[in-house]
């Protein structure tokens, strides 16, 4: 009776409402709890010697000079480390044929990217530190560079690792249907182009960030960590310092930014990890700004070479994709780099109803920083792909592209269904997303004055994207493979002497307003006032095991931890109320903290009655209750290997065709993320999704010359996107509840960021069609369109 | 060894004096001799905006000033920021617009903003964006930061 | 990235700084505004062994008025130029291109005596300078000398001061009835290094004359472009005609690429910016 179901409706609950972050306050007065906040007694800080190098031979080493400097207390080298740090390799048994080499936090014989750390000094400060990495004299003998990932596979190319014969890391492929013949049809038009996406980086606002201290005494390693995983960050320190997984203590309190950038094995983290249980101190690294750039894991960095056919009426008859990515020197561990590839090949066209589809997938090495998992893994790459090739065919055949995506989308009865590659798709909106989005920009206005300002000269463009999300991920996703990464979640709630819930959780904060969220399906399943509810999160002594906040899950998965745990103790509450007031359970409810009748509505008990009751009063009750005030729930995702979620987004764009500089007018969002929690929450989960992905499209790259060097390591230099450039972002909802679980929320974390290249990219095209230039290369610069518009 | 030199400061109203290295920027001293964590670091090239704080009237980045510079100064920073009538408006209006995530770059991007309000700035997105566009903010998209902002302006500070 | 070890002095006056940056047995450098050298030495990319800091020079800090000329101590920060009534009615130019110039909280600090001696090739203040046919006034023991803004600039990061010597001040000739000014640059984001960028002076008389037309942005340095000026002056009015000719000039420059534009685009966009500006001066 008072079960879930009546969870949305009940008048109390806060689900689907705004409520702001109870921790929002902490944040706006400075009080937040950042990892380089912690200083601790005996405190040493660490700095690293990087290799000046993408691919060098290592030779002599001489820490003579840095190791007698005043406040040096140690120097380490990948030999120092070597007895204290197993190697570890990012390969995954289900991504098949996958290889990357064991790889050590120092590099040891050989350096395989510029910024990789070889030498690690340990001080009393970090000034010092650094003053002692310029005393450090290493024999550096320059190797051959492979730095171009169209050569990497090359006959002469030079081979990065000695045990593979070549730098190929992984290949897949995907064919389904009868690709060549539908091709071959002579009633269809093809359009074939090559897409550039350069590379990204994160640049989360906070560093990379990690104070960890080792008590020999009791075998103990604590690590302060600005991360989302602290589960999986135990099972790794655990595994590769040799200690019991029990003794390794995660902490993550406020988190600066992550976007899946602190979510990977960093050598220097490891290092510094190896370096407090060697000297039994606590120490501080925090990579720098540098740093970052050149060891932060990079992204995208692809090339796509793709093509579409569609015959008359816009129907595509098929699609085909190559792609290809350089993920530097080694795959990441424990995610591997194979799997923004392997989503590109899982996605490319997911919204459409496409019968025969091929897609080619190549991995290799190179001697450049290492790539791996960040926000909207593939995404921005397979929708730019999928959509360019749809807008482009749509005018090739002179149909609108809006009508183009009517007569190719999945339709909103059609699930479940199986896409061409395989993916499993439930409740889904495409064609409501699609109209929705065309009234909420006003399309038809919208081109009107395209055509207006045109005749003024003036190159305005729309572009569109329709896309899914990977969201919720089950143990398909990487569990299946081997790493000691959990796709399920849990959640405790224990009713305290008050009668305040405290939640604990798994799945962890960077600013989402995870917490917030728990709080709020917490109090709402419950009963109670959101003020009361206490939540954890981040720390792996005190929460329940499980995945953390990554591939837009927390919400979804942790969520429904929450909401099946609150029900579970709300049960036990009312069972202990049952015989407390001589009731039957079931005819009572919680509401506001007290105990109530449901038929009339009394108040019979408030909880913290209750709670004084079962723990001072004890002798009040019945000898053979003994009441339980807490409950743990786990959920993971069974039914599919993940949940997906869709969208449509529009860009308008204005462009200067003398200058090349493209301006974001407008921005429009709609998007089913099934239940929404917190509008507020998910609106700005989007909005800045969003930014991300304008970053992406018009400014983010890491540029590297051709040996190697990344040439813009600062944020001078590495333009992320500031206010200023950035449009108002219009978002609107569409709710298809997940039927994988009760709650019915699927992630909104990575949508923004996956569609938004697409749609800008489209928008850029569109204004320059009238100009016969086009552009298919992100970042879309100034001077590429320039160039794209033959005018340099 | 280590070169320092006293100085004497107001911080937050506090008076405090501190033998500081020579070379440690000013918003160092602050969080690792002082104790106020609340002004971050994010980039120590004076781009990211996170350390932006206030001396002697004057918003600031504390990575391109030396704590000796500050000799004498008058230092507020995010703790201190609340006891200001526009800042605390700022401080409410940032928790209802949702105008952090993370709240790293929050610190700054109050200072900026609130130096942009003290000084008269009008209820304009783009006068506004243009202001914050040297605070760096990963999170949010900056959408609800100029919300928050423009609230504050047009209510005359009444939440 | 920390700076590496430095010593420190902060003298109360213009002897005391002329007398330690007079030290040729130390590897000194100015301190003033900071907001380029501070980076710079957190990159560790300038290990200066003894900072000279100016901020306390107060008698570097002023803006004042003669009859013919507005003169701006070195130690002058950008706010403090941006809020003068001073320059707002003197020196427009200057107070259309400030807001350009980096950021509040950057303009707070930064000096204009700092950004001269530094001599960034993409900054907007050498430009500005010659443009404004600015004297630059530098002191040494040995005395004061004055140098046009035009001679002063001498490559990348490179200037006509000598060792031992400071910018004292900045002399700029007022606006007079008829001056005119144009400025314009592409910046990727606001407040950022500019791609391309362009200030011009000219009187607005019949014929238009004394043009001036500086680049900053797109070489080693600031570059006045003289043979551009030479189109523009004697012209009636501003024709198709004459700004082409002017462009075609602006071909010939000694255009250096970056990371944003390579050489073609430099080139492309100095016209631009140069059509902008000379718009917006004709306007």
């Amino acid at each position: 009776m008072s079960g879930p179901l009546t969870l949305f409706d009940k008048p109390n609950s806060y689900i689907g409402k705004s409520v702001p972050r109870p921790d929002a306050r902490r944040l706006v007065e400075g009080r937040g709890k950042y990892v380089d906040d912690l200083q601790l007694p005996r405190m040493l800080h660490a700095a690293f010697v990087r290799s000046p190098h993408a691919h060098a031979e290592i030779g002599n080493i001489d820490t003579a000079e840095a190791t007698t400097l005043p406040g040096v207390i140690a120097v380490f080298t990948a030999d120092d480390l070597a007895d204290h740090v197993s190697p570890y390799v990012g390969v995954l048994t289900h991504l098949q044929g996958l290889r990357s080499p064991p790889q050590s936090p120092l590099a040891a014989d050989r350096a395989r990217w510029q910024g990789e750390p070889v030498v690690m000094i340990v001080a009393q400060s970090r000034a010092i530190a650094e003053d002692a990495c310029e005393l450090v004299d290493i024999d550096f003998e320059p190797l051959e560079t492979v730095c171009d990932a169209g050569t990497a596979l090359q006959d002469d190319a030079p081979v990065i690792h000695g045990e593979f014969d070549s730098n190929l890391a992984w290949q897949r492929t995907v064919d389904a249907g009868h690709v060549d013949d539908a091709f071959a049809r002579n009633d269809v038009t093809v359009i074939e182009r090559e897409f550039i996406f350069g590379r990204h980086t994160g640049v989360t606002l906070e560093p990379r960030a990690s104070v960890v201290e080792y008590d020999p005494s009791e075998a103990v390693l604590t690590y302060h960590y600005s991360g989302q995983a602290p589960h999986m960050m135990q099972a790794i320190l655990a595994k590769h310092l040799g200690l019991l997984e029990e003794n390794v203590h995660i902490v993550a309190r406020d988190v600066g930014g992550s976007f899946g950038i602190k979510i990977h094995t960093y050598g220097d983290d490891v290092a510094t990890a190896a370096a407090a249980k060697i000297l039994a101190r606590p120490v501080k690294f925090i990579a720098d700004r540098t740093e970052s750039f050149v060891s932060d894991i990079h992204a995208r960095d692809h090339t796509v070479r793709g093509r579409l056919a569609v015959d008359a009426e816009g129907k595509i008859a098929a699609l085909e994709i190559d792609n290809l990515t350089g993920i530097g020197p080694y795959s990441m561990y424990p995610r591997t780099s194979a799997i923004e590839c392997n989503q590109i090949l899982n996605l490319t066209g997911a919204p459409y109803a496409i019968e025969n589809y091929r897609a080619r997938g190549t991995v290799v090495f190179q001697n450049k920083n290492m790539m791996c998992q960040y926000r909207a893994v593939g995404h921005p790459v397979a929708m730019a792909v999928a959509d360019g090739l749809l807008e482009e065919a749509a005018h090739e055949i002179g149909m609108d592209v809006v009508d183009i995506r009517r007569r190719n989308l999945f339709a909103d009865n059609a699930y479940p269904i199986n896409s061409a590659a395989g993916m499993k798709f439930d409740d889904l909106s495409h064609q409501k997303a699609l109209e929705k989005l065309v009234r909420f920009m006003d399309y038809e206005a919208l081109r009107e004055d395209q055509a207006a300002a045109q005749k003024q000269n003036i190159y305005r463009g729309i572009g569109l994207v329709s896309m899914v999300e990977v969201t919720n991920p089950s143990p398909m996703f990487y569990g299946i493979g081997g790493a000691p990464i959990s796709a399920q979640d849990g959640a405790s709630v224990r009713l305290d002497a008050a009668g305040a819930p405290h939640v604990s959780a798994s799945i962890t904060e960077q600013g989402q307003g995870t917490n917030t969220i728990i709080a709020q399906i917490a109090a709402g399943v419950f009963g109670v006032d959101i003020d009361r509810v206490k939540v954890t999160t981040g720390d792996t002594a005190t929460t329940p095991y499980g995945g953390g906040t990554w591939a837009s899950r927390g919400a979804g998965i942790g969520g429904e931890a929450v909401l099946q745990a609150s029900h579970a103790l709300k049960q036990q509450v009312l069972d202990v109320a049952g015989v407390i007031l001589q009731a039957r359970s079931d005819q009572l409810d919680i509401v506001d903290g007290q105990v109530v009748d449901i038929e009339i509505g009394t108040q019979r008990i408030s909880l913290a009655d209750l709670g004084k009751i079962v723990y001072y009063r004890g002798n009040e009750l019945p000898a053979d209750v003994t009441p339980e005030l807490i409950a743990t729930r786990h959920y993971r995702v069974t039914d599919f290997p993940f949940v997906f979620t869709n969208g449509a987004m529009a860009a308008h764009v204005e462009i200067d065709v003398e200058t090349g500089f493209v301006t974001v007018l407008n921005f429009w969002a709609v998007e089913d993320c099934g239940r929404v929690i917190n509008p507020k929450l998910v609106d700005e989960q989007i909005r800045g999704g969003v930014v991300q992905g304008i970053g992406g499209a018009l400014y983010e790259e890491c540029i590297y010359s051709p040996d190697g060097q990344l040439q813009n390591a600062s944020m001078a230099d590495y333009l992320v996107p500031m206010a200023a450039e950035m449009p108002d972002i219009h978002i609107a909802h569409i709710e298809t509840p997940t039927k994988t679980s009760v709650l019915g929320a699927k992630g909104a974390g990575e949508a923004g960021t996956g569609g938004a290249p697409a749609a800008v990219m489209n928008a850029v095209n569109d204004a320059l069609r009238p100009l016969n230039a086009s552009i298919h290369q992100m970042p879309m610069t100034p001077q590429r369109i320039l160039k794209a518009l033959g005018k340099v | 060894m280590t070169k320092s030199q006293n100085i004497s400061v107001i911080i937050n109203g506090e008076p405090i004096s501190a033998s500081v290295p020579l070379r440690t920027n000013l918003v160092d001293f602050l969080r690792n001799q002082v104790g106020l964590t609340g002004s971050h670091v994010g980039c120590e090239h004076g781009v990211c905006g996170a350390c932006t704080l206030e001396v002697d009237g004057s918003m600031i980045r504390g990575c391109l000033m030396l704590a000796v510079q500050a000799d004498g100064a008058e230092i507020t920073t995010i703790e201190g920021f609340a006891d200001r009538e526009k800042a605390a408006q700022l401080q409410l209006s940032f928790q209802k617009y949702n105008a952090l995530q993370c709240g790293y770059c929050t610190p700054g991007m109050l200072a900026s903003a609130l130096e942009y309000i003290e000084a008269g700035g009008k209820a304009d997105r783009a006068a506004i964006r243009q202001h914050l566009s040297g605070n760096y903010c990963r999170c949010t998209g900056y959408q609800s930061i100029v919300d928050a902002v423009v609230a504050v302006i047009e209510q005359g500070g009444k939440q | 990235m920390k700076a590496a070890e430095f010593d420190y002095l902060r003298p109360s006056n213009l002897g005391a700084a002329l007398d330690l940056l007079a030290n040729e047995s130390a590897d000194v450098q100015i301190l003033a505004g900071g907001q380029s050298l501070m980076p710079m030495m957190n990159f560790r990319l300038a290990q200066p062994e003894l900072l000279v800091d100016l901020n306390g020079l107060e008698e570097l800090q002023f803006i004042r008025q003669t009859d013919s000329h507005i003169q701006i101590g070195s130690m002058t920060r950008y706010c403090e130029l941006e809020t003068s009534s001073l320059i707002q009615q003197h020196v427009p130019l200057l107070s259309i291109a400030l807001p350009h110039i980096a950021h509040s909280a950057i303009r707070n600090r930064g000096t204009i005596g700092g950004s001269t001696a530094l001599a960034d090739p993409a900054a907007e203040m050498p430009a500005l300078l010659i443009a404004l046919n600015a004297t630059i006034v530098t002191r040494s023991r040995e005395g004061q000398r004055s140098t046009e803004a035009s001679k002063f600039f001498l490559g990348l990061y490179e200037t006509a001061l000598d060792s031992g010597e400071l910018i004292e001040s900045i002399s700029i000739p007022k606006s007079t009835t008829g001056s005119a000014c144009g400025f314009y640059e592409l910046a990727r984001r606001h407040g950022d290094y500019a791609m391309a960028g362009v200030a011009v002076t000219a009187q607005r008389t019949d014929p238009i004359n004394d043009a001036r037309v500086v680049f900053f942005a797109i070489s080693d340095r600031a570059i006045r472009a003289e043979t551009v000026e030479n189109h523009l002056n004697g012209l009636s009015e501003l024709t198709e005609e004459g700004l082409e000719n002017a462009r075609k000039e602006i071909d010939k420059l000694d255009f250096h690429g970056d990371l944003n534009a390579e050489v073609s685009t430099k080139r492309h966009l100095a016209k631009v910016v140069f059509k902008r500006a000379i718009e917006e001066m004709m306007r």
